[in-house]
């Protein structure tokens, strides 16, 4: 009783203040709970987020062109890109001296392949001149301007050097333009044209087709969803396991499935000819294009929708539609303004998790999707196995989780991800 | 009351059959029928139908044979949503997405009321269960008390005739169910609501109700005001399940001048009332004695009473009464119940006594 009449902090029984002490007895419970998940956090910092982050970096890290020709990019400073002309015999002295260094430690292919992303061709001039300033004497065996023109006629053009100079830096953005369909001209940015356009139309596409996977999915898997959490539970173990089933396929022959059901001499069009709904010579074309990647991957995805909506739609108590029957509400209303409310957090999750596998989706688009079906990550594969631009893959990807990102905003500013629950 | 002819029968039951497998009977031959503003009691222990009976009257199981009538016509084939019963649920099955005031605009936005005679209607139904000021709440930050009552305004708002009732206080503490028992009557006696109750709790049905119907096996064992059916159980399972009894067996050798002799099986000879159609001479029964209406003390056993002999097993002071546990013939689980008073003498364990009951106490009924 005397404790609570004394002022200050309170004190524990020893005389310490209670907090310090409640501390202590604390700290032994938090260094054990910080211990315990120390392997984890070790794992994800070492094999998941570190690599992420450099990837992120190279989609903006440019110093091959610096550390290769360090003379050159010096020399070129001066250089005005706008004059038209060709740089004078300083700079191509430089780039001499530079190419010796570089072509007898074979680095000049690298910086070559480089450059030849943003100015197709370059890549063959540095190949040629690097053959020739092997065996220059870089002191005495000038003036190299006419020699360099005389290797390649490309090396008088003040395109290939503005090229240079505009990747010179040891960051850029170029990576990111190109990434975006545009490109450095003299004046600045500037969108490439029509013909060149690649990788907004991939990005509108792999949104849109995400968008539709999402739809024809919550579509499918809401009667199914809702049979699993109505049916009695013998029945409803055994629809469960039909659901989890393609989980023990592997994906691969799930997709080389869909080619043998779909393609024009498949499974499909065969029913249908022999039924005669579609004539012999114009059977449907279902594969290697949108179609075929919406339907494959809409199956695949499936069972992410429906196990979210499923645990979800087990917590709604089935008297909520009684009472609303027994208010008077028609069996219509009574789902529309009670169960579909009540199920809309199971669809919220649902659509997030299906989202966003689609939108990264790699090989089923690859497998079935033909040319007019494929992804965006198709692309980044494609840069980063088959034209080893990492940089440009670097910069889609880090685009592609922005997106993501921002799309992830936007579903918890109008939606709310409090009303996202896994049940 | 009981016997109220089916013309001013407002609800009513007509040999109604239910089964779920086509095979066993949940609910057999069923036949109720209760006027206008009666406050009834479906009573019963799990399993015995009543659930079953509530769900046939809102509509949500259809009765497989027989006539479920509602102010005269039948309503078989009528969906439960137009059969405007108010129906409160055990859980309360409040709408968790809605405010209150919308929980309770529901019914009556379904019936395309304007939204002036709405909101009047909700302020109305709210104040009425006392609980005005939480309409913009939502149910999961009431208390279950409150979320009782405003299931209960809900049931009422859109002015229905009948309310079921599904056990409503079954998960509220004995306290908050004392004072909203008193409260329900209430409001259904004042509002004039034909009402019916499902309980397993005896005590709430027998202060509740007009009249209680105990249900067991598929059937009303007996449908009777409350009073009566506590004081004269028609059979051994009601005597059984309303209150406290104690219960003798033994062989009926002949009944005189409405009285019938029973021996006990351990040779003694009582007097007790023949009360169940099979009580006849030479048949088994079972004797039912309530515990307040054994007598101990020498000088409070009233003339005419039987006396027997008695063997104190256990004595336990409750305050307001003594309750006792005796081995009276052959039976180790006889209880009697005495008020304490100043004159009443305390027992001890192992004392022998003598005991004693009115016949007319004394009901003699199925074995």
């Amino acid at each position: 009783m005397s404790d609570s009449t004394q002022t200050g902090p309170m004190l524990a029984a020893d005389g310490t203040p209670l907090k310090k002490s409640l501390n202590r007895a604390l700290r032994m419970q938090k260094i054990r709970a910080l211990a315990l998940i120390t392997p984890l956090l070790a794992f994800v910092l070492l094999t998941f987020i570190i690599p992420i982050g450099q990837m992120l970096f190279r989609s903006v890290e440019n110093d091959i062109v610096a550390n290769t020709l360090p003379k050159t990019v010096i020399a070129l400073q001066d250089w005005d890109a706008a004059s038209g002309e060709a740089p004078d015999e300083a700079v191509y002295a430089a780039l001499a001296a530079d190419l010796y260094v570089a072509s007898n430690a074979k680095t000049h292919t690298r910086v070559g392949s480089r450059l030849n992303y943003e100015t197709p061709g370059i890549s063959s001039l540095f190949r040629k001149a690097g053959r020739k300033a092997k065996k220059w004497d870089v002191e005495k065996d000038g003036p190299y301007k006419e020699k360099f023109i005389d290797i390649a006629k490309g090396w008088s053009d003040p395109n290939v050097w503005r090229t240079i100079q505009t990747y010179s830096p040891k960051y850029t953005n170029g990576y990111f333009l190109n990434a975006a369909d545009m490109q450095k001209g003299p004046d600045g940015a500037e969108i490439r044209p029509e013909n060149e356009r690649i990788y907004f139309t991939l990005f509108k596409r792999t949104l849109i087709m995400s968008l539709a996977i999402t739809a024809a999915c919550i579509a499918l898997a809401y009667p199914v969803a809702w049979l699993l959490a109505n049916l009695p539970s013998s029945k409803a173990n055994l629809l469960m396991i039909l659901v989890l089933l393609p989980f023990w396929t592997s994906l691969l022959v799930r997709t080389s499935a869909w080619k043998v059901m779909l393609q024009q001499q498949g499974v499909i069009n065969d029913v249908l000819v022999w039924i005669g709904l579609v004539a012999d010579d114009t059977r449907l074309v279902m594969i290697n294009n949108q179609a075929g990647t919406i339907i494959a991957m809409t199956h695949i995805l499936l069972p992410f929708m429906i196990l979210p909506m499923y645990s979800v739609m087990q917590t709604i108590q089935p008297t909520y539609l009684r009472a609303a029957k027994s208010m008077g509400a028609t069996n219509w209303t009574a789902f529309w303004r009670v169960y579909f409310p009540l199920s809309v957090p199971g669809i919220g999750a649902g659509s997030i998790l299906v989202f966003i596998l689609a939108i990264g989706y790699y090989i089923t688009p690859e497998l079935v999707g033909g040319t007019k079906g494929v992804f965006i990550s198709n692309r980044i594969a494609f840069h980063i196995s088959t034209s080893l631009n990492w940089g440009l893959a670097a910069a889609l990807g880090t685009i592609l989780l922005a997106v993501v990102l921002i799309l992830y905003w936007a579903y918890d500013k109008i939606v709310g991800i409090d009303n996202v629950k896994l049940g | 009351m009981a016997d109220s002819a089916s013309n001013d029968a407002f609800v009513e039951f007509d040999r109604v059959q239910k089964s779920y497998d086509g095979e066993t009977l949940v609910v057999k031959d069923l036949n109720l029928s209760l006027p206008k503003g009666e406050f009834l009691t479906m009573l019963g222990p799990s399993g015995s139908g009543k659930t079953t009976c509530l769900m046939m009257l809102a509509g949500f199981e259809t009765a497989t044979h027989g006539d479920i009538r509602l102010g005269g016509t039948s309503i078989n084939n009528i969906p439960p949503h137009k059969r405007g019963i108010g129906m409160v649920f055990q859980n309360y099955a409040l709408f968790p997405h809605m405010t209150i005031a919308e929980n309770l605009s529901f019914p009556l936005e379904v019936r395309k009321m304007g939204k002036t005679e709405r909101e009047e209607k909700i302020k109305r139904a709210l104040d009425m269960v006392e609980m005005g000021a939480f309409g913009g709440r939502r149910p999961a930050q009431l208390s279950g008390g409150q979320q009782q009552r405003i299931a209960l305004a809900r049931a009422l708002v859109f002015e229905p005739e009948l309310v079921l009732m599904d056990e409503p206080l079954g998960a509220l503490d004995k306290q908050l169910r004392e004072k909203m028992q008193f409260e329900i009557t209430n409001l259904a006696h004042n509002l004039g609501i034909t009402t019916v109750y499902v309980t397993h709790d005896q005590t709430e049905a027998l202060t509740m109700s007009d009249r209680v119907a105990v249900f067991d096996d598929g059937r009303i064992q007996q449908l009777d005001p409350p009073d009566t059916l506590y004081e004269e159980p028609q059979n051994s399972f009601v005597a059984q399940f309303i209150g406290e009894n104690n219960t003798l067996e033994g062989l009926v050798k002949e009944i005189n001048n409405g009285v019938a002799l029973v021996e006990l099986d351990d040779g003694e000879l009582i007097d007790c009332k023949p009360v169940h159609e099979s009580v006849k001479p030479g048949a088994r029964t079972r004797v039912s004695i309530r515990p307040e209406r054994v007598e101990y003390n020498k000088d409070r056993i009233q003339e005419g009473a039987h006396t027997l002999k008695a063997e104190v097993k256990e004595f336990i002071y409750m305050g307001d009464i003594f309750r006792t546990r005796l081995s009276v013939a052959g039976n180790d689980e006889f209880i009697i119940k005495t008020r304490n008073a100043p004159d009443v003498d305390r027992l001890t364990p192992g004392q022998q006594i003598e005991i004693g009951w009115l016949p007319e106490d004394c009901r003699a009924l199925d074995a």
